[in-house]
């Protein structure tokens, strides 16, 4: 890490305007010696960037460019945050994965130990929370409100029987059986009983004294080097293999402590990745400062809240307009005065959310829309909206018809011979003399 | 009690029983969502809590009852999920769903409560208790023998305790009756026999240590046997207290509730707290309220009556009652019946309406003096048979639920109405309009009509001349 971009990045930070969604460049004279040899861009873990000038006005734009792509939103990111809304097919088939934006998000993380006989594992996780987890997310509370906890389950075991592989004398898990372990554990994890938000679990599984140890196999064949896999929108397991113990003479069960650290490194990059944190390949003259204990850059997390406003004003809409939907089908539904003023709220948020967003305030226009968010959902699910079908018109019908018709059948028929005979009367006085 | 019942206390209000009562319903699979206002009380006097507590500020406790609910597999399975073995190793491996609701009574619950961590209390853990009741009648699915064995009662036996139990025991009640040694015998012999005396009566018991290692030497599995070597006759002591209560009345007007409690002490009186919860819509009168006890009338010592709010508040009636040595006391109460709204009867009205059983809390005094248990030493005996001091024990009864009829409407009277007045309408009116409006005028024979035509065309073939 080069001491004097980081050293000029740290000192200019005081100097930036610091609100979010705010990008500042410093260029810097091509032979300045800020940057490295070879390196063109430097990207601070704060809203800022050094760019060393050369090669005139032209070259220096598209670096510009290049870095407002990585630094903030681009419309790919856009479209992969309202990929629901868009039919399938248009876009690729990584574009679902992001977690959908939401109020509240609760992190479980599970110790899953089958063999409770051979392995007596111990992990330290409130003291890893505190340490590894808790600074992200102080970082990311901005975005949502963040509830963690933790559960160990016994007895637990994979949905697939691991193969074994001669060759390297281990279990192997291939890369397309992966789909069909998480399953049978989700019965156990309990995770959707008590909560509102939607749960990110990250397991940590420990393989019995018979299948140890495990190995995760890409799609290439080879292990994966940190023996862990993630699901998009659901959280991460990873395989913490046990080392046999060097005497086969031992005492089960053997006490395992875990390693918290490499345990965090794993659980921590996979939570990035299930935001959409992800950092595409950049070109080779690019150079990032790492974030450090707090996970994730501050431009990092304004693209999170680029992508998150107008996820959420997308939804707003689409609530809405299925409430209008409903509200044409069903034409006797009575909205009650609270609904209302929520409908109303909503769409006065949802606007000036807009606004703000088009201004480029994006610490409003995210308040905005999580507030416009926020009373779309209370005036879609009211429970009042519910109850008032007690006189359908097919009821009606159903009460009215067998009254009136038997009466109004003689009406209608004297009624008919009444005309039939006024137009015979018409047509006699003509015949008669 | 019968049914589902729900006693907390929080600091919340009642926005935090009513989630509660949710998140709990979505966990164990149970109907504990219909609990709100209409059936919860917040007693003062019967409910004390459990472990560490910082006073007792009755208002914050609830108390609710769902009598109409059984329990059944779908609760059992997350209540076996919440054990960190499951029902994979240990005792809870006897725990199947088709034996275990074979039986005559099923009961489980879930206790929490604070607890000191160490001695030194300087920290509080929560205290997860589960139990699991279950009356086995092997008399009758035994072909009349009262012997029994874990293999008979749970097509299982023990193979292993739980790796991570730190106590893993099975007690049998061997107590020989009138003092006979050798009237009944238990296989595989105890890893030790345990004395104490336990509500009132000396009990020995035979503990299975599944921990220790000597219990699975023999045979890979455990199967406790118990046989009778002579043949044993039936009776069973009277408990010192019980209670029975009855609904009496005739017609779909009045009633009364009558709860009979039964005092068999030979010489002791003590006081019992008797917690009742009634419905709305069964309208007591407390003026009618008697408590009589062998002829003459009792007065309580206490007494806290909480009268109900149609459609959202119970009945809460509390009182303490002194019973003298052995008697009966009958307490009686005359209420009316409401007639609900149409909407608010359940689906099947005829069936009746329950009313939660009412809770009896005593401290009975034993007839033999108790030694203290230490809670130490045997943590799970003290559980399951706990006792506060020497000289008495504590008792929570629960009486039989009550079934009510409630006077209900006619649900078929709006088809009833709407047919009978269709058909009078279309009859009467539609003869009364058709003999005022009808003109009558002479008509021409027609050339022939269609019957005619067709008889025609038949006398041809027949050969017969046309009309």
């Amino acid at each position: 890490m080069p001491p004097f971009s980081l050293e000029a990045d740290a000192a200019l930070h005081p100097l930036q305007d610091a609100s979010l969604g705010s990008l500042t460049m410093y260029v810097v004279p091509e032979t300045s010696s800020l940057l490295p040899q070879g390196i063109n861009v430097y990207v601070g873990k704060h809203r800022s960037a050094l760019v060393r000038a050369g090669g005139g006005l032209a070259a220096l734009r598209t670096l510009l460019q290049q870095l407002t792509q990585v630094m903030s939103f681009t419309a790919s990111s856009i479209s992969a945050a309202l990929s629901d809304r868009v039919p399938s097919g248009q876009l690729g088939p990584d574009a679902r994965r992001h977690l959908k934006s939401s109020l509240g998000y609760e992190i479980t993380f599970s110790l899953l130990n089958p063999d409770p006989k051979s392995h007596a594992v111990d992990w330290d996780i409130e003291d890893a929370v505190n340490r590894y987890v808790q600074p992200v997310l102080d970082k990311l509370s901005l975005v949502a409100n963040f509830s963690v906890d933790s559960q160990i389950l016994y007895y637990a075991v994979l949905g697939v029987t691991p193969r074994f592989d001669k060759e390297s004398s281990s279990f192997l898990l291939s890369a397309h059986s992966l789909p069909h372990v998480i399953n049978p554990v989700e019965a156990r994890l309990g995770s959707s009983a008590a909560s509102l938000y939607p749960v990110l679990n990250f397991l940590l599984y420990v393989p019995e004294r018979s299948h140890s140890p495990l190995y995760i196999q890409d799609k290439d064949g080879a292990p994966v080097s940190t023996n862990a896999f993630h699901s998009p929108r659901w959280g991460g397991i990873m395989v913490y293999n046990v080392e046999a113990p060097a005497s086969p003479q031992v005492s089960l069960p053997l006490h395992v402590d875990v390693d918290m650290v490499r345990v965090m490194e794993v659980f921590l990059a996979q939570l990035r990745l299930l935001f959409g944190l992800s950092r595409e390949e950049l070109p080779p003259e690019f150079l990032l400062e790492s974030p450090g204990n707090e996970g994730l850059a501050d431009w990092e997390l304004d693209r999170l809240l680029w992508a998150h406003t107008v996820e959420n004003i997308a939804t707003v809409s689409t609530t809405l307009t299925s409430l209008a939907q409903l509200l044409d089908k069903i034409g006797n539904i009575v909205i009650k005065d609270d609904v209302a003023s929520e409908v109303y709220q909503a769409v006065a948020s949802a606007q000036s959310a807009m606004a703000e967003l088009a201004a480029g305030h994006l610490h409003l226009a995210f308040q905005a829309s999580k507030e416009a968010v926020t009373s779309s959902e209370r005036a879609f699910f009211d429970p009042s909206l519910l109850h008032l079908l007690y006189f359908p018109d097919d009821q009606k019908f159903a009460i009215y018809i067998p009254l009136f018709l038997p009466m109004a059948v003689p009406i209608l028929l004297s009624l008919a011979k009444i005309v039939r005979e006024a137009r015979q009367r018409k047509k006699e006085p003509t015949k008669m003399d | 009690p019968p049914g589902l019942e729900n006693v907390c206390w929080n600091k919340g209000v009642d926005k935090a029983w009513k989630e509660l009562s949710n998140i709990l319903s979505g966990i164990f699979c149970a109907s504990l969502n219909f609990i709100d206002s209409t059936n919860t009380v917040t007693p003062t006097a019967s409910f004390k809590p459990l472990g560490l507590a910082n006073g007792t500020d009755h208002h914050l406790l609830r108390y609710a009852v769902l009598p109409r609910e059984v329990v059944c597999t779908e609760n059992l399975t997350p209540w076996k999920k919440l054990l960190p073995c499951g029902s994979k190793a240990g005792l809870a491996v006897l725990l199947k769903a088709e034996r275990l609701f074979h039986s005559s009574y099923h009961s489980q619950a879930v206790h929490i409560r604070p607890i000191c961590r160490d001695a030194s209390c300087l920290a509080v853990s929560w205290e997860l208790r589960q139990t699991l009741t279950v009356v086995f009648d092997t008399f009758s699915s035994g072909q009349g023998k009262k012997d029994w064995s874990l293999f008979k009662m749970f097509s299982r036996t023990l193979t292993d305790a739980c790796p991570l139990a730190s106590q893993s025991k099975v007690y049998v009640d061997i107590s020989p009756k009138n003092k006979e040694k050798e009237l009944l015998e238990v296989t595989p012999p105890p890893t030790s026999v345990h004395e104490a005396i336990v509500q009132g009566d000396k009990r020995t018991y035979a503990v299975y240590d599944l921990l220790s290692p000597s219990l699975f030497n023999t045979s890979r599995s455990l199967n406790v046997q118990l046989k009778w070597k002579r043949p044993q006759d039936t009776e069973l002591p009277t408990p010192i207290l019980h209670a029975q209560r009855y609904v009496s009345g005739y017609g779909l007007q009045t009633g009364e509730i009558s709860t009979l409690i039964y005092n068999t002490h030979p010489y002791r009186a003590f006081p019992v707290i008797l917690l009742e919860t009634v419905p709305w819509y069964l309208r007591l009168y407390v003026h009618t309220l008697t408590i009589i006890t062998k002829g003459k009338e009792n007065k309580p010592s206490y007494i806290h009556y909480q009268p109900a709010q149609d459609r959202r508040r119970p009945h809460l009636l509390e009182m303490l009652i002194q019973l003298p040595a052995n008697s009966v006391t009958k307490i009686t109460i005359q209420f009316e019946r409401a007639l609900l709204k149409w909407t608010e009867y359940t689906p099947d009205p005829n069936h009746g309406f329950y009313v939660s059983s009412s809770v009896l809390s005593a401290l009975v005094p034993s007839v033999i003096a108790m030694k203290e248990v230490d809670v130490e030493q045997s943590p799970l005996f003290t559980s399951l048979f706990p006792s506060s001091d020497g000289s008495s024990y504590f008792v929570r009864l629960y009486t039989e639920p009550l079934l009510v009829n409630l006077p209900t409407p006619d649900f078929s009277m709006p088809y009833n109405v709407i047919c009978l007045t269709c058909t009078v309408v279309a009859v009467c009116y539609g003869s009364f309009y058709n003999l005022l409006t009808r003109t009558f005028h002479v008509e021409e024979p027609s050339r022939g009509g269609l019957a005619k035509r067709l008889a025609n065309i038949i006398r041809k073939f027949r050969g017969v001349p046309p009309l």
